[in-house]
Parts: C-alpha cells; structure tokens; sequence
C-alpha cells in the first residue's frame, strides 16, 4: 500500500492519516487515546503491532502549552527550530510567520505568565508550525480552556487546517469538538482500547462556524455520543 | 435618566469601595510600627536588667554602652571592621565553592539513577554528622588558617545546595521534557536550555540558605582556629575571655547585621535573576 506524505498507519488498532486529512479520536479515558498519539509521534514504541510514519515533520501539540516560562513568546516559538539548528535569522523569520498566522503578532516579547491560557495555546500552536509539521498531533490541546476559547481556537485550527493541508490527529473528549473539527471521527473504547466506530464528516472545509446550530450537525453529534455510550457499555 | 438621577441622593459613602492596601504613610506605620514598638520595649526591659546587675553589668552592658565604649572607639571599631572583611571572605570563598562542589554534584545525580543512588546517601550523611565534630580535625589536617575556615563553611554550606539543585533538575514538567526529546535533543541540551534555567528558582533557593550557612560556618571556623587573620568570631571569644561586655554585644550585633544583609542581598539577588518569570522568587 502506498502511503503519502504524512501518512500514519497503526495497524492493530488500524487508523491511517493522509495529508489534508483531519482525524479525531474520541472516547472515554483510559482508553489510550494519548497512547496512541504518542506511539505515532515515536514518543513511545508499540509493543505489538507497527506505527509508519513517512515524515519527520511531525508537529505535537501537548495538553498543556508547555511554554518554557523564562522565554518570551517569540523565543518559545523559535525553541523547535534553535533545536534543530537552524541559523537565527532563519528561526527568526519563521518565529514571525507562525506568530502571524495564530493572532500574536505584538506579543512577541510577552512571558508566558502574561498570557492568557488561550493565547499560551496558539504561542504552543505557532511554536509547532514552525515546524512546517506534515502531520500535526494533538493531545486534547484546549481540554483546559473555557468554552468560548476553545470554540474560538478550534475555528482558527480549521483555518490553519485549510491553509496548510497538514494531516492532522486529534484526541478530544469533547463529541461536538471532535464533529466539528475533522473530515473523520474515530470513536474508541476503553480497555482494551479499540475502535468502536468510524464516521465520516460530510461538511466542506473551509467551515463556517455556525454549521455548529444546525440539525446536520446535531444529528451526527448524537450519532457519535450514541456510539461512545454503546462501546462503554 | 436625568429624572431618575435627581431623585437618588449621591452623597454619602459608597456602599461599595475598593481600597489598595498601598503604601501610603499610614501603610508604612502599620507595617513598621508593632516591630519598632517591640524593640523599645525589649531596649526599655534590658536597661532595666542592667541596672539591677549593678556591678556585674559587664553581663549586660546598657544599651547606649554598645556604642559609647565600643562603635564610637576607633580601636574597636577598626577591630570588628577588619573582622568583618575577613569574615566576608571567608563566607564568600566557602560558598562559591559550596554552589560550585554543589551544582556540579547535583548535576551528575541528576543524569543517571545509579550515581543518584550511589551518592545521595553520602549528601545525607554530609547532613546528618554534626559538622563541629568534624571542625577540629580539619584544622589538623589543613591548618588554622583562612583555607581551613573556608573548609569549614564549604561543609556546612553544602548540603542545601546539592538538594536544591537536585529537586530542581528533576522537577522539569515530563511534557516539556519530551518536547525536547521530540526534536532529538540531547542530554547537554536538555541540561543546559531547560533544567538549568528550570532550575534556577529552586537553586538561588538554595544559595540563600547556603550563604546563611556559609557565615556560620566562617565564624565557627573562628572559634576553633586561633591563628591567621581574625574573623568575627575571633573577636567574639577575644572579648568573651577578657569580659569586655560593650565590645561583645557590639561584635555580636555586628554579626548579626551580617547575617541579614547576605540574607537581603541573596533575596535580592535571586529577584534579579528569575523574578521577572518566576511568580514567588521572594
């Protein structure tokens, strides 16, 4: 089988991701959702079974932003590339674009303790970017956040998601979350983690945010919940 | 609007306010005051007790006696300001070395289990053996000079800067940790751009109780070495043996005063080092 670029396959739970798609992994916890991304991310090794992945741009958004608190905003979001060691004026020019394109610009010399929990989020957004990730993990990244900054962040992921053409893995407890955000939604269940169900998302990218009120939407919500139930049970 | 503005009568207290408890002068008073009345009343009672000694008043000399037979005397005074240096010194070189040994052994601990497990004990043990009985042989074996009061306050000093640099590598957040992984980062940069600078709030932590030590250790360092350049705890027994009361209680509020300006300008210092980032340096 012929994998593109950013392609990840888990065989034994068995989930691929293809560049310009947006997977979402929901279930309850335990169900080693988290696992899962961090044996597709090489953090950890499967002990069964393979992960292939066909990039190393790999972007990994944590659960909490894990900015280094005695860097500024602009610093934090050159810490991949500094790592990498890429010349300054090269992470210096990326650091400024990723900055840009989650909303910070004018930020750049700000500490973390004088951010918001939202804008820590998109500085830990911006510093992945940089990375030009072909496939972007996420790790319930706007699980501690309030409603309103959470829905506000996920229309701007989609924008992203519309502008880069990542191949995307997103863990999430939230159901709505999980339908709005991706072209597909994986439901599991717990111990031993395994796939319960598989939706397919119907609705274009890019996304308006208002398809959240309508009764398409709200049907497959039910549907997704209903399956989360069934395979708890 | 207007009608209704009319008929609500605005004088009178607010039934909400929000007052800052800023430091105005009264703030200042209310802060200062309990402390400064405590002091004249400590200075009142030992007036009292020192005229009831009658002539064995050298015991407690009165208060004004402090500065009259001993600050005011050029002698004297040169005395404990000699003293004092050297036991700056001493305290300074003992605890560089103690934040140096300190760092580096914390550092080594802190790369693998087994060095961690093979010497830690010997930090604790370093804790637990009263060090006084460890002084004179350390005049035995390096002499009764500046280098065996340094050693002194070396050992004293120690401990709290290995622990604390320790607890400090080792709190880094896992997430933030295999962020660095994730990029292939290897251990000297994981040590060097995010446990050292993580560490730094837990390790000037540290230094402040260190230097606190480190002078302890430089005066007991006096008390048992007789030769080289006096410190103040030289002074200290000199005047204790010849029952000089002022000069005593002077070369003790001398050390004193010491003790709280490391104390102040370690505090300071870590302000000025991570406190623009780290919420409680204080």
């Amino acid at each position: 089988m012929q994998f593109g670029n950013g392609t990840v396959a888990l065989s034994g739970v068995d989930l691929t991701v293809r560049p310009g798609e947006f997977v979402t992994v929901v279930g309850p916890s335990g169900c080693g959702k988290s696992t899962l991304l961090r044996i597709a991310s090489g953090l950890e090794t499967a002990s069964a079974g393979t992960a292939e992945v066909s990039t190393s741009r790999i972007g990994y958004v944590f659960q909490d932003a894990t900015l280094l608190p005695w860097r500024d905003v602009e610093s934090n979001v050159e810490l991949l590339a500094e790592l990498n060691g890429q010349s300054k004026k090269e992470r210096a020019e990326k650091a400024a674009a990723a900055i840009k394109l989650v909303g910070l610009s004018g930020f750049e010399k700000h500490l973390p303790k004088q951010l918001s929990g939202g804008m820590r989020m998109r500085t830990s957004l911006a510093r992945s970017l940089t990375l030009d990730p072909e496939l972007f993990l996420f790790d319930e990244p706007f699980g501690a956040l309030d409603e309103i900054t959470r829905e506000r962040l996920n229309d701007e992921l989609l924008r992203l998601f519309a502008e880069q053409q990542f191949g995307g893995l997103f863990i999430t407890h939230s159901v709505s979350e999980a339908v709005y955000l991706s072209t597909r939604v994986v439901v599991m269940s717990g111990r031993p983690g395994r796939i319960v169900d598989v939706f397919e998302v119907p609705f274009e990218m890019p996304r308006d945010p208002d398809i959240r009120y309508t009764g398409e939407f709200a049907e497959l919500v039910g549907k997704v919940s209903h399956a989360l139930r069934e395979g708890h049970s | 609007m207007s009608t209704l503005a009319k008929e609500i009568p605005t004088t009178g207290s607010p039934t909400l306010a929000v007052r800052g408890t800023g430091r105005g002068p009264r703030g200042v008073a209310v802060l200062l005051g309990p402390p400064i009345a405590f002091l004249a009343l400590v200075v009142v009672l030992w007036y009292i007790v020192s005229a009831l000694l009658g002539k064995l008043s050298f015991l407690l000399p009165a208060p004004h006696r402090i500065f009259t037979e001993a600050f005011f005397d050029p002698k004297v005074a040169g005395d404990i300001g000699n003293a004092l240096v050297q036991t700056v010194l001493v305290t300074l070189a003992g605890l560089v070395l103690a934040i140096v040994i300190g760092v580096v052994w914390a550092i080594a601990m802190s790369q693998a289990k087994a060095i961690e497990r093979t010497l830690y004990p010997y930090a604790v043990i370093l804790q637990c053996i009263p060090i006084l009985a460890l002084v004179p042989l350390i005049g035995f074996w390096f002499g009764q000079e500046f280098f065996a009061r340094m050693i002194v306050s070396v050992l004293i000093a120690l401990f709290p800067m290995v622990s604390n640099t320790l607890f400090g590598l080792q709190g880094v957040d896992k997430s933030q940790r295999e962020l660095f992984k994730l990029q292939g980062a290897s251990r000297w940069t994981i040590l060097t751009k995010l446990q050292l600078p993580a560490a730094m709030p837990t390790i000037f932590a540290g230094m402040r109780i260190s230097a606190g030590l480190a002078l302890v250790g430089a005066i007991v360092g006096d008390f048992f070495f007789r030769r080289g350049t006096p410190g103040i705890g030289s002074l200290i027994s000199n005047y204790t043996a010849r029952l000089q009361g002022p000069e005593l209680f002077a070369a003790i509020l001398s050390a004193a005063f010491l003790g709280v300006a490391i104390f102040v300008v370690f505090g300071w210092l870590s302000k000025a080092a991570v406190g623009k980032w780290y919420e409680s340096a204080s």
